[in-house]
């Protein structure tokens, strides 16, 4: 049978609220909102502030430092576009400036057989780039 | 607010025909009728009794299917807690008198239409599209087993480990005396008996899931009745009371969700509980939607059966296994009966049997009250429902 060339990873579709966030990654820069009556950052990108529901809300720059607060490391491709990548990390990380994202975890070794690898929770991670189809470059992380 | 404890009963639980690898082209319509068909059957109530439908979605077409013109209609859909939290609101209705006969029916050939997602047609731009799909975030087992790291690293990996396979092996032991779960299908290829070594040996899904951490995929319907206490008490098999419910959710996504070692099941369980006028040791059997093992170690302490970290310490010793002090997933969980993608209703439909003494092989002793708790989505929505015997 022909080899069959594997479908694209799923990209972003940006809304109004968050078209700022994905052209500031194009960047290679990562932004986050911040409530000004709170002064809470948050994520995902959206007007009003999920905690006090305040409309006074700002982007900022975010340094790129994180720390692991979770992860998976996936062994069975959930989409034929990462067939050739199991296993692959999943994570939530938690940035310097206070607010928690999902993403990958790259450049880290994997055991094939307990699969956990070099990961530690806590760890420190600093912001990487990982280049998708249609231009968009998305934020993942690897050790500092 | 008002006391509706005991304001309505569950009369009818039933599954559909056939569940299991059917395989045979049943679209979840059929499984749902086939359900509902068999519930009402069960309850000694027709077709024509019916005034009221719930369903996890549009009950437009599901209504349609079955011939039924409701005067009350509930398509809460918050993943598989749902059908749980049906059972509160049909309470809810009837005490309110909107409705006195309630079909709430689940039915998915989840099994025999599973599939990679196709080419989306429609872009989808929800924040989970955009901000986890990439990433590959995709299904239940990432989600929860991403989870599941995190409470590792809070109250150690081994202890966790343990109790994972403590509930896995309790659960298939409970699958072994119940003919309908899918275990018993020669097709499916699954053994009768799970030793601790089948578990830790079995293959990775997503670290630190095993295949054996993760619940079924199958073809299946379910369906219950609920109805006032006086038409309950006209029918021929005995009723089972309502006394107390619960519901929330505190996010959507998993990467929203506020701490990954609590389930909203904190707040829930203590309203049902306190509604039914019951406490912890109080109860006979429990009901706890066992999507994964992890699922059921975060409920126990999130209902407040142990404290935070200690569900490794509950569980252990096959404590919830037959002949345990602390029956629980008496059918066989959605780890080893059956989970057609949304498993909440299957909950109800054992509790109402080991309620009526109905389980033979399986049947927990002097069972009198007992309580169903399912989670949903990303570990994101909870719903708790107290029921009692005569
Ligand atoms: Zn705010």
């Amino acid at each position: 049978m022909a080899q069959q060339s594997l479908p694209d990873k799923p990209i972003p579709y940006p809304t109004q609220e968050t078209s700022f966030y994905w052209e500031k990654c194009s960047e290679r820069e990562l932004w986050v909102r911040s409530c000004n009556s709170c002064k809470k950052s948050y994520f995902y990108p959206r007007d009003f502030c999920p905690s006090c529901f305040s409309r006074d809300t700002a982007w900022i720059k975010c340094s790129g430092r994180a720390t692991l607060h979770a992860f998976g490391v996936v062994a069975r491709a959930p989409h034929r576009a990462w067939a050739e990548e199991v296993p692959f990390i999943v994570a939530m990380v938690d940035l310097e400036e206070g607010c928690r994202m999902p993403t990958n975890i790259v450049d880290v070794n994997i055991d094939p057989d307990d699969l956990k690898g070099d990961l530690e929770i806590g760890m420190a991670l600093e912001v990487s780039w990982d280049e998708r189809t249609d231009g968009y470059i998305i934020p993942v992380f690897s050790p500092v | 607010m008002a006391n509706i404890s005991r304001g309505a009963a569950i009369v009818g639980v039933a599954e559909s025909d056939d569940i299991g690898y059917l395989d045979n082209d049943k679209s979840d319509l059929q499984l749902h009728a086939e359900a509902a068909y068999n519930a009402l059957e069960d309850a000694g109530l027709k077709k024509s009794d019916v005034d009221a439908i719930f369903a996890s979605g549009n009950t437009l077409g599901l209504a349609e299917h079955m011939g039924i013109q409701p005067k009350f209609t509930d398509g809460t859909s918050v993943g598989g807690a749902s059908f749980v939290i049906h059972a509160g609101h049909a309470l809810a209705a009837i005490s309110a008198g909107y409705c006195e006969v309630a079909l709430v029916t689940h039915g998915s050939a989840g099994y025999s239409r599973r599939f990679y997602a196709p080419p989306a047609t429609v872009r989808d731009n929800s924040p989970g599209a955009q901000f986890e799909t990439p990433y590959g975030f995709i299904g239940a087992p990432i989600n929860y087993a991403m989870a599941c790291s995190r409470y590792m690293h809070e109250f150690g990996e081994e202890r966790t480990r343990e109790a994972m396979a403590e509930i896995a092996v309790a659960t298939r032991k409970w699958a072994k005396l119940n003919p309908k779960a899918l275990i018993h299908d020669p097709k499916a290829q699954i053994p009768l008996d799970m030793s601790f070594d089948d578990y830790h040996n079995s293959r990775w899904v997503c670290w630190p899931f095993h295949l054996l951490d993760c619940c079924l995929v199958t073809d299946a319907g379910g369906a219950y009745i609920i109805t006032t206490p006086e038409r309950a008490r006209d029918l021929e098999k005995p009723p089972v009371w309502i006394l107390g419910a619960g519901e929330g959710h505190d996010h959507g996504m998993i990467s929203q969700m506020p701490s990954l070692t609590s389930l909203i099941a904190r707040e829930t369980g203590p309203k049902a509980f306190q509604m039914a006028g019951v406490n912890h040791s109080d109860f006979d059997l429990a009901m706890i939607y066992d999507s994964f093992t992890y699922t059921v170690m975060l409920t126990l302490e999130s209902l407040g059966f142990c404290g935070r970290g200690e569900a490794a310490d509950f569980v252990k010793g096959q404590r919830t296994a037959p002949g345990g002090d602390f029956p629980m997933n008496t059918a066989g969980g959605g780890l080893s009966y059956t989970h057609p993608g949304a498993y909440g209703v299957f909950l109800i439909i054992e509790a109402v049997r080991q309620l009526r003494g109905e389980c033979g092989d399986r049947q927990v002793p002097n069972c009198n009250l007992t309580f169903c708790h399912g989670t949903g989505g990303s570990l994101s929505s909870g719903g708790t429902v107290v029921l009692a015997s005569d």
